[in-house]
């Protein structure tokens, strides 16, 4: 049987709204307050955009939300989808002192959405385009979280970004790949929108390589950005691959984002293949789509999933099923080329490896089979676009941490395409640093201070933004503080 | 962006707020670090003939997980000598030359008063504040609120000051005083350029209950400290306003007392302050909070329509009158948003053992239904009869815009008291019967 929609719009709509409402007035003052107002506070360490956290959560607390978006948005342009998709436990929230002190953490979040709801709501609009411009013109290729990121800077600058997209709408995952429940596409669309308003011109539904070529580029423009992320799923090498049921998990979520959500098809017994945060999303959304059953299928055991624990959680809460050291044989469609069922055997895994285990094979009754295997890298893309372009062993762009340079002094890069695959803060933050790095190439000078200075004049105070690459925690030190507090 | 550049009493500044003179503002080097952060101005710590101190200095009022709503310090004048004070005073004019430093000073006699003005001027000081507030120690010695708590001898003092002082002089009065109108008089008939208010209030924060020695612990004693902070402001704002409305004083008001944030600051401006002084937050947070403070004010300003911080100046000062010229016929009732309501029936008991028993608790038919309440507990309903519109329901109630207090048309015109006086005494109506 081919699969079809299984709710009606309220259902559909009821289901996928979103799962940790804007904040009242009163709920931002009682959390606000909440806020220890952290001199060095190892929020910002945590962000990788530096986001000065304690100043903007003090500006909530003293009824000053648009100063609260200015701190918020001048450090990170894309500070509202943020506040909606950063894994914050792991983030700022996982280094936020009230955590230790009392076992919840500042809901940070949540009121960073509150703040940019504020001024978008109001119109009230914070970033400005440089009044200076000084001619130079950037093409930045992928309109993603790092192409809007580097964008956005350059515009503040006085330079003019053109950005390419592949895609009818700019944003990338932001716009076409976020859990519909944690973040709608207009809040990515109005993004873009504000980002436009910045003098910042977009060229949308262009394949650079195909409709314009890179040499084209390389005449016309004063530098390069790629942000050009990932490209889709790997193929699994199993048979019955190919049948229309068997969907790569972001083409099913861009589905959900890219038309009204009671007419997405949803199998009534999917399985989802892959144990990433990408397999979560596509479980949940096919159950809040109206999936009976969501069986996540996971050939390592629970400790290894890359996911999240606390997106685990909210896909248990759900009642999504998980079925771990089993691996995918074969997808079954006899009946007139749908999917029916999904081969699995069991398998063991040690020290990563995965094996089979023979005589295990058993069948179970599927109609969609959702594959989120992780994204592939880009580097055939990367050198059809950039002969010379280094590349490393991965396939990811070699660049440098602070400006984004890569081996070609006119390119830069960031974002998926030069970390392997992080979060959209991370990609807008490189966005960001290599923004700086064009700039200082155009200005003839070297790239200082940190990304994000609220802060001014504040001396000893730790760089903001040095949190970039740096873990939150360090647990050599914590042994070693505790051996010491032993003694 | 509104311009939030002021003159106080001749003292110019690129914004209202100064760090107050206190702790904050000993040393050169703080003074360099609050400028960098963004303030306008620094009041230097005060200088006379150096102290020793006792320890410990400070202790606070919690309020449940507020700390340090209120904060007390039996910490005296600067301990630092005059010598070093002003050399550090004139470094930092030297490297902020549009950034103002006022120089604090206490002295005793008429000649030490002369020589730590010129010596202040000699510094390259923007202005001079006569500390006659100091609570605690200093008054011991006959100087600090021991000069401000007498009209007569602050203003021979500061008739000392004017004698020779060529940069302006803000009188600094003490609240410890039934009527601060009196030394501002005082201040002004000595022709000081203009005052500032409040120093701190006579205050025991706490006893400790296992020794029974009240805080802050100085080897088995305490003494009386300086009481400021957040807890201190309406105090505060209540002598800014006498000083600013009293047509005797008319002077330029520097504000001071529990500013912690924007909306401190821009109150103490609409009652008539031109610079607010700020300490016990810095003590709190750091020089850090000017920065919230300038753009929160800003933002004001702007959605107020003003260009300049100037234009708030006062602006309230008027609004506030006497009892006797206020409508007796005006009439506010209570109005609760069942919607709204969480059902903790808060008002109820406040109104009913605290205030004017106006509101009835009845079954919910019909309404009810607000969040977290349990199915069929009673509700606070208004007896709207009853109600006096005294606000204490809306005060109590913990849910934002749940209890609002709703204006009336009572069809008659505006009546005070004065006029109600006048009337019956002319024979136009009758006594108003005393409330059953």
């Amino acid at each position: 049987m081919p699969i079809s929609p299984r709710l009606g719009p309220e259902a559909a709509a009821a289901n996928m709204a979103d799962y940790k409402p804007r904040y009242t007035p009163q709920e931002a003052l009682i959390e606000a307050n909440r806020c220890l107002f952290c001199f060095d506070a190892p929020c910002i360490q945590a962000c990788p955009t530096g986001i000065d956290i304690p100043s903007f959560i003090k500006k909530i607390a003293n009824g000053n939300p648009t100063g609260a978006a200015r701190t918020i948005l001048t450090a990170n342009v894309l500070g509202a989808s943020c506040a909606r998709v950063c894994p914050t436990q792991v983030l700022c929230e996982g280094a936020c002192v009230v955590l230790d002190r009392e076992g919840d953490p500042v809901k940070i979040g949540r009121l960073q959405r509150y703040a940019t709801d504020y001024v978008a709501e109001k119109r009230i609009s914070i970033l400005k385009s440089s009044t200076s411009k000084s001619g130079k013109r950037v093409a930045i290729i992928g309109g993603g979280p790092a192409g809007l990121g580097c964008a956005a800077e350059l515009a503040q600058r006085g330079h003019s970004p053109i950005v390419f997209e592949k895609k009818p709408q700019a944003g990338g995952l932001n716009t076409y790949g976020i859990a519909y429940y944690k973040m709608a596409p207009q809040v990515s669309l109005d993004e873009v929108e504000m980002i436009k308003s910045l003098g910042v011109e977009f060229r949308c539904g262009i394949e650079v390589g195909k409709d314009v070529s890179i040499s084209k580029l390389d005449k016309e423009f004063d530098a390069i950005f790629v942000g050009i992320g990932l490209s889709g799923s790997p193929k699994l090498g199993i048979p019955g691959e190919d049948l229309p049921e068997v969907l790569d998990a972001l083409h099913f979520i861009e589905q959900i984002h890219s038309q009204a959500l009671h007419t997405v098809p949803v199998g009534s017994r999917v399985a989802v293949i892959g144990g990433g945060n990408t397999a979560i999303d596509a479980a949940t959304q096919a159950r809040r789509l109206g999936a009976h059953q969501v069986v996540i299928v996971y050939r390592r055991t629970r400790e290894d999933m890359s996911a999240y624990e606390f997106e685990q959680e909210l896909a248990k809460v759900d009642g999504v099923q998980f079925l771990f050291n089993v691996v995918p044989l074969e997808v079954l469609s006899p009946d007139a080329g749908h999917v029916t069922n999904l081969v699995m055997a069991r398998a063991s895994s040690t020290n990563g490896k995965v094996e089979v285990l023979p005589g295990t094979e058993f069948a179970q009754p599927f109609d969609m089979v959702i594959k989120a295997i992780g994204e592939q890298k880009q580097a055939t893309l990367l050198k059809k676009l950039f002969p010379k372009l280094e590349l490393d062993k991965r396939g990811v762009v070699v660049r440098n941490a602070d400006t984004g340079q890569t081996n070609l002094p006119k390119v830069f890069a960031g974002g998926d395409c030069a970390n392997g695959g992080r979060e959209v803060v991370n990609a807008v933050a490189e966005g960001k640093k290599a923004a700086r790095g064009i700039h200082a190439m155009f200005v003839g000078q070297k790239v200082s201070g940190p990304v994000q200075a609220s802060r001014l004049g504040v001396k000893g105070a730790p760089p903001i933004g040095s949190g970039f690459d740096k873990p939150i925690r360090v647990p050599e030190l914590e042994e070693e503080y505790f051996a010491r507090k032993k003694k | 962006m509104a311009d939030l550049s002021i003159n106080c009493a001749g003292i110019k500044s690129p914004n209202p707020f100064w760090v107050a003179s206190g702790p904050p503002a000993n040393t050169a080097c703080q003074a360099h670090r609050a400028f960098e952060a963004g303030w306008g101005g620094v009041v230097w710590k005060t200088i006379g003939d150096p102290i020793v101190n006792v320890s410990s200095r400070y202790s606070a009022l919690n309020l449940g997980q507020a700390r340090m709503v209120g904060f007390n310090n039996i910490e005296l004048i600067s301990d630092r000598s005059p010598e070093t004070n002003f050399k550090e005073i004139a470094e930092v004019k030297k490297r902020w030359p549009h950034h103002a430093v006022i120089a604090s000073l206490m002295v005793d006699t008429r000649e030490n008063w002369h020589d730590f003005v010129k010596r202040s001027e000699d510094a390259g000081a923007d202005g001079i504040e006569l500390n006659f507030g100091c609570p605690h120690g200093m008054c011991e010695r006959g100087m600090g609120s021991a000069v401000g708590q007498n009209p007569k001898v602050a203003e021979t003092i500061v008739g000392w000051v004017m004698e020779v002082a060529k940069i302006p002089v803000l009188t600094k009065l003490t609240p410890n005083i039934t009527d601060v109108t009196f030394a501002a008089r005082a201040a002004k008939r000595a022709k000081s350029d203009g005052i500032s208010l409040i120093n701190t209030i006579n205050s025991i924060t706490q006893v400790n209950l296992d020794n029974l020695v009240p805080e802050p612990f100085v080897a088995g004693l305490s003494t009386h400290g300086g009481y400021c902070g957040p807890a201190v402001k309406p105090i505060a704002l209540n002598m800014v306003q006498s000083c600013a409305a009293d047509p005797e004083v008319q002077l330029p008001i520097s504000g001071i007392g529990g500013i912690s944030n924007w909306r401190d600051a821009a109150e103490f401006i609409a009652l008539g302050a031109t610079s607010v002084q700020v300490c016990t937050a810095i003590m709190h947070y750091g020089f850090r909070i000017v920065e919230d403070m300038a753009e929160g004010l800003s933002d004001y300003l702007d959605s107020k329509g003003m260009k300049s911080v100037n234009e708030l100046i006062g602006k309230a000062v008027p609004t506030l009158q006497k009892w006797e010229t206020l409508d007796l016929h005006y009439k506010r009732l209570a109005s609760i948003d069942y919607d709204k309501c969480i059902g903790c029936n808060l008002c109820y008991i406040a109104c009913e053992d605290g205030a004017h028993q106006a509101i009835a608790l009845v079954s919910p038919n019909g309404h009810g239904l607000g969040p977290g309440r349990v199915p069929g507990k009673p509700i606070p309903e208004i007896k709207e009869h009853e109600c006096v519109g005294c606000n204490l329901c809306s005060l109590v109630c913990p849910v934002d815009n749940c209890i609002t207090m709703v204006s009336v048309d009572t069809k008659r015109p505006k009546m005070s008291w004065s006029d109600y006086q006048a009337k019956v005494s002319r024979g136009e109506m009758q006594p108003i019967p005393p409330h059953p």
